[in-house]
């Protein structure tokens, strides 16, 4: 009986099908004229994203800064005014917890080239098919678990009388900035392995050869041939480290004790004075326009 | 390179318009200057339900059974009158308000530092007190205040109220403990261990205890600071940073930190200390210090903006009917505003313990206000507003 009906349905399918491809002919026929009205079609849906959801955002973000709120209802008063954009430069306390969100980014990001770069290597050199498939597994698995539940997972483990303090007889660095740095540092590990390995997969064995062949040690060849060559790859990554931690706040709030960061500061400023906290991600987003334009500069980006 | 810069022109160009357009859209409301209170419709009658009730309250003022089977007085309401209850939960006064102006929810149990920038930013509308028939035997003290209500009209019905605490871990701290130099000037013994409240209105709990052992700097009312009092304040709780451990933002992050042992002493919530012991990884004692406290007197305020008016006026007036009042008072541990609520604790000593109808006793707490340049104390107008208490705490933190 159910055979009956899919039979039937599918007959019925197949009959405007082949009309449909008559249209489509023509269609195609249309577009293969116009070359300009056809790229624009294919380009109109992704700018006009690029452009009102994500532009758009930020552009209202800014703008968003130069407005005021009134001190006593909290209410946004739409009148022009610097006053916000002066007070995160002239006052000290934003320019310390940039300095340390900054520091902190950075400390991530090379704690995890330094764990991602032999570990890819490993991976994609000397890993076999079937360790390989499973090291690419246990590197995702991670990301499968919820932020919170990882974020959590490392307060329990920095807890006073947890299984850290437990292993080293009281000797952990408790909550605070170490505790970010690491906990971060775990949790983005993924986004810096995949593009390295990805890199270190890129890159032609024949290289390492040749470089053994023209009479260079283990250490020369990593050196001279496979840093530069999987290093945009690192930059890559560190892209992601880098700008994930300046806008990291929630596992901040759990593992950093008293150490506040920029985006700390961020989202405790906008219950009261969304104009204010506006201003304040100026910081983060220029923070990463420059390291762009650093990463750029190094020339790590001309080949991703 | 070319390539480059060619890319990022076309971005550049339309964030340049989108500012143009932006500053050509808008710039009609000027600066309000005085304050007066806009004019919001009232309600005249409260009809049927809608089905629904969205509010904003502290932790423990809507409980369903979901914490304890025992403590649940939501339930009963929704069978009553149909109107299923959505609460989010505040964890500052700032956060309530800054929800209540998203215009989504129908009502919030608003602190005295919350209520009048409710009042005042036009979110909440006047509150027809006859048409909330327990409100008659409310304690007469808390109405007509002048946190929740503007020229004898009032904006809410007040829900009860209570101090800030001392707590302490009784498996830690030896001894006990009897004022507030324990997270002030002695704080360094319990250094990485005390915690404090995450908000510019812990100012306050530094002014309070300024306020009796610094009797030269002249403070009279803790949310009443001029610069120079202010600058004490945030001295002493610079000071104090050096030995806090975390601070406590949310009531659940108070009781991880308390039962992990990462914080042992600090200011705290009666409703905190009941679920700590009531978990039994630790036990903790609380007590109001003899330099006084700062507290809370909360009031039911309904949105300006509400979509369900009806439920929110059936939800008043049943969270201060007798018995349901008498509940939350006990699981939050607060005073009672009803009267008759008195009569219905589990604990027939609970009123006396928490002298709920003692006038003098509750004029001596020092409730949450929002500091304005105009003193609220009214001793001038040369006071430092909340803005600039804002920019102070996160100084304090760094």
């Amino acid at each position: 009986m159910d055979h009956e009906v899919a039979r039937g349905q599918g007959v019925a399918a197949a009959a405007p099908a082949g009309v449909e491809f008559g249209r489509r002919g023509a269609a195609s026929a249309f577009f293969a004229a116009k070359r300009r009205t056809r790229l624009a079609l294919l380009l109109v849906p992704p700018m006009a994203w690029l452009i009102i959801a994500y532009l758009g955002a930020i552009a209202a973000l800014l703008v968003s800064s130069l407005w005021t709120v009134d001190s006593f209802t909290s209410n946004v008063i739409h009148s022009y005014t610097t006053a916000n954009l002066h007070e995160v430069i002239s006052q000290p306390l934003y320019r310390t917890v940039a300095f340390r969100t900054i520091v902190v980014a950075l400390a991530v990001t090379v704690i995890d080239a330094v764990i991602a770069f032999p570990m890819a290597f490993y991976m994609s050199m000397v890993a076999g098919p079937r360790l390989r498939r499973f090291l690419v597994v246990a590197v995702l698995t991670p990301l499968w678990a919820s932020y919170l539940v990882k974020a959590y997972a490392w307060r329990t483990l920095l807890a006073p009388s947890g299984p850290l303090s437990w292993a080293s007889s009281g000797h952990t660095p408790g909550y605070g900035q170490t505790a970010i740095i690491a906990t971060l540092a775990y949790m983005w590990l993924p986004f810096m392995v995949l593009p390295v390995y990805a890199g270190f997969e890129r890159m032609p064995r024949t290289l390492l050869e040749a470089s053994a062949d023209l009479g260079a040690g283990g250490w020369r060849t990593v050196r001279s041939v496979i840093v530069p060559l999987v290093f945009p790859a690192i930059a890559a990554g560190s892209i992601f480290t880098f700008s994930l931690t300046l806008g990291d706040y929630i596992a901040v709030g759990i593992v950093g004790g008293k150490t506040q960061l920029i985006a700390n500061v961020i989202s405790d400023q906008v219950t009261l004075n969304q104009p204010l906290a506006a201003a304040i991600s100026i910081i983060p987003l220029l923070a990463i326009v420059l390291y762009l334009v650093g990463m750029r500069r190094t020339g790590a980006l001309e080949n991703v | 390179m070319r390539r480059w810069m060619q890319i990022l022109r076309m971005p550049a160009a339309v964030l340049a318009a989108g500012l143009l357009l932006a500053g050509c859209a808008s710039s009609s409301s000027g600066s309000t200057g005085a304050h007066k209170a806009p004019n919001i419709p009232m309600a005249k009658s409260v009809g049927n339900g809608e089905g629904q009730l969205n509010i904003v309250v502290w932790a423990g003022y809507a409980e369903d059974g979901s914490d304890d089977p025992k403590v649940n007085w939501v339930t009963p309401f929704e069978q009553q009158t149909g109107c299923k209850v959505n609460a989010k939960i505040g964890d500052t006064s700032d956060q309530m308000v800054s929800l209540m102006k998203t215009g989504q929810y129908d009502g919030v149990s608003a602190s005295g530092d919350a209520t009048l920038r409710l009042i005042y930013g036009g979110d909440v509308a006047p509150v027809n007190t006859n048409l909330v028939p327990n409100y008659k035997t409310v304690s007469s003290f808390l109405k007509n205040g002048n946190w929740n209500s503007v020229n004898g009209q009032m904006y809410g019905i007040p829900h009860g109220w209570g101090a800030n605490l001392l707590m302490w871990d009784k498996q830690r701290v030896p001894g006990n403990l009897d004022s507030w130099s324990a997270v002030f000037d002695k704080s360094s013994q319990y250094k990485g261990k005390v915690t404090a409240y995450d908000s510019p209105i812990y100012i306050a709990d530094a002014a309070l205890y300024l306020m009796a052992t610094k009797p030269d700097l002249g403070i009279k009312d803790p949310y009443s600071l001029t610069s120079k009092q202010l600058d004490a304040a945030v001295s002493l709780l610079k000071e104090q940073h050096s030995n806090i451990g975390e601070y406590w933002s949310s009531y659940t992050k108070a009781v991880q930190a308390f039962e992990s042992g990462t914080s042992e002493v600090g200011t705290t919530w009666q409703v905190i200390a009941n679920l700590i012991n009531s978990d039994k990884k630790t036990t903790v004692e609380t007590v109001l210090p003899k330099e006084g406290a700062t507290g809370w007197s909360d009031t039911w305020m309904i949105s300006s903006k509400a979509k369900h008016p009806n439920c929110m006026y059936k939800w008043m007036n049943w969270i201060i009917s007798p018995t349901a009042n008498a509940q939350v008072a006990e699981w939050f541990g607060e005073a009672p505003a009803q009267t008759l609520a008195c009569q219905h604790t589990s604990d027939p000593k609970f009123c006396d313990g928490y002298h709920a109808m003692d006038a003098q006793y509750a004029a001596k707490i020092h409730y949450w206000t929002t500091p304005q340049t105009q003193c609220v104390d009214g001793k001038g107008n040369d006071c430092t507003d909340y803005s600039t208490w804002t920019t102070k705490w996160q100084e304090v933190k760094g």
